[in-house]
């Protein structure tokens, strides 16, 4: 009996809840903390509007440094979100990056999530 | 420690809602900045280009002026055709729609100088100073490309420069050379940059 008066309480203080406190519990839970990262977010989108991108375009594309953009890049290679190929082109080296399917699809989500936050949030 | 203000706790949602807005602009915004590597059409080039070392063999046979005129004509309107399917076909494997923001800033900046392009070849016809249309075709189309490149990749402009200097030679020259400038702008230029493009930009 008390279990279920329990349930009860729990069910009508969810009912309670704002769509605001909805939304803010509901975007860290399913949030991409590593798309989440402004520049990582931007090689992403870049690259999901070109079949490849090298390394010199990415950094003017995104007005950012060597170091940053290895940086960040290597943690989206790690994740497998996207692909990393060297070559030369002539005598100068060239790093090109794709992204992969579960690349496109990792930014797809957080689209849709960012989507569905603003949606929520004209329901209030 | 009192209670979290209650003005808090109604504010903190508006900010997360304008994170996410500020995020979804950011992403299209980057897109889009990163779409200007795509939108114009390589292989699209190409083939204008072969269509118009066609026009132009054709157009070399042709005794009528009007004949001439025609063959071009034909030519213009099969080379926008091409550019659109061949841009659309590109934008769709981007997945990035034709009117999506690089391709329409490309479209709205070709646009004027193929419209003044149209209707200054009426006025000159008219005129009767058939001799500066194939010149005062390349200057417009250069212009046309010059502008709308503003928005693409470098070799698109460098395109236009070229064909406005192509331009600015043919328009003092003989009606009877017009078919080698206009084989060697819209032929050989859209053939070199369109493989360029191509090779380089994807497509």
């Amino acid at each position: 009996m008390e279990a279920e008066q329990m349930a009860k309480q729990n069910a009508l203080r969810q009912e309670r809840r704002s769509p605001a406190q909805s939304i803010a519990e509901v975007a860290p839970a399913k949030l991409d903390r590593l798309i989440h990262e402004r520049l990582r977010l931007g090689i992403l989108s870049a690259l999901a509007a070109n079949e490849s991108l090298t390394f010199i375009e990415l950094k003017k594309l995104l007005k950012t440094t060597d170091g940053n953009l290895s940086v960040h890049a290597r943690k989206l290679e790690d994740a497998h979100y996207i692909t990393c190929t060297k070559s030369f082109e002539g005598r100068l080296p060239k790093t090109e990056y794709r992204l992969t399917a579960a690349g496109r699809r990792a930014l797809e989500r957080y689209l849709d999530h960012m989507e569905a936050l603003i949606q929520a949030m004209r329901e209030r | 420690m009192g209670s979290v203000p209650a003005r808090t706790k109604s504010h903190e949602p508006v900010a997360l809602h304008a994170h996410a807005m500020d995020n979804l602009r950011f992403i299209r915004e980057t897109m889009e900045r990163a779409g200007s590597f795509t939108a114009v059409p390589g292989v699209g080039g190409m083939l204008m280009g072969i269509s118009a070392l066609g026009a132009a063999l054709l157009a070399a046979r042709q005794t009528k002026l009007e004949r001439w005129l025609a063959v071009w004509l034909a030519e213009a309107i099969f080379a926008v055709l091409i550019g659109v399917v061949a841009a659309a076909r590109k934008g769709r494997a981007v997945k990035a729609p034709l009117l999506s923001g690089p391709a329409r800033k490309f479209a709205l900046g070709l646009a004027p100088s193929i419209f003044v392009a149209a209707l200054l070849t009426g006025v000159l016809y008219r005129a009767g100073l058939y001799a500066v249309i194939p010149g005062i075709w390349l200057l417009l189309y250069g212009t046309g490309i010059l502008s709308a490149g503003a928005f693409s990749v470098p070799v698109v402009p460098v395109m236009g420069v070229c064909f406005v200097a192509l331009g600015a030679i043919a328009v003092f020259c003989p009606l009877e050379w017009s078919h080698w400038f206009l084989a060697t702008g819209f032929g050989g230029l859209h053939l070199v940059f369109g493989a360029r493009i191509a090779a380089r930009y994807g497509g």
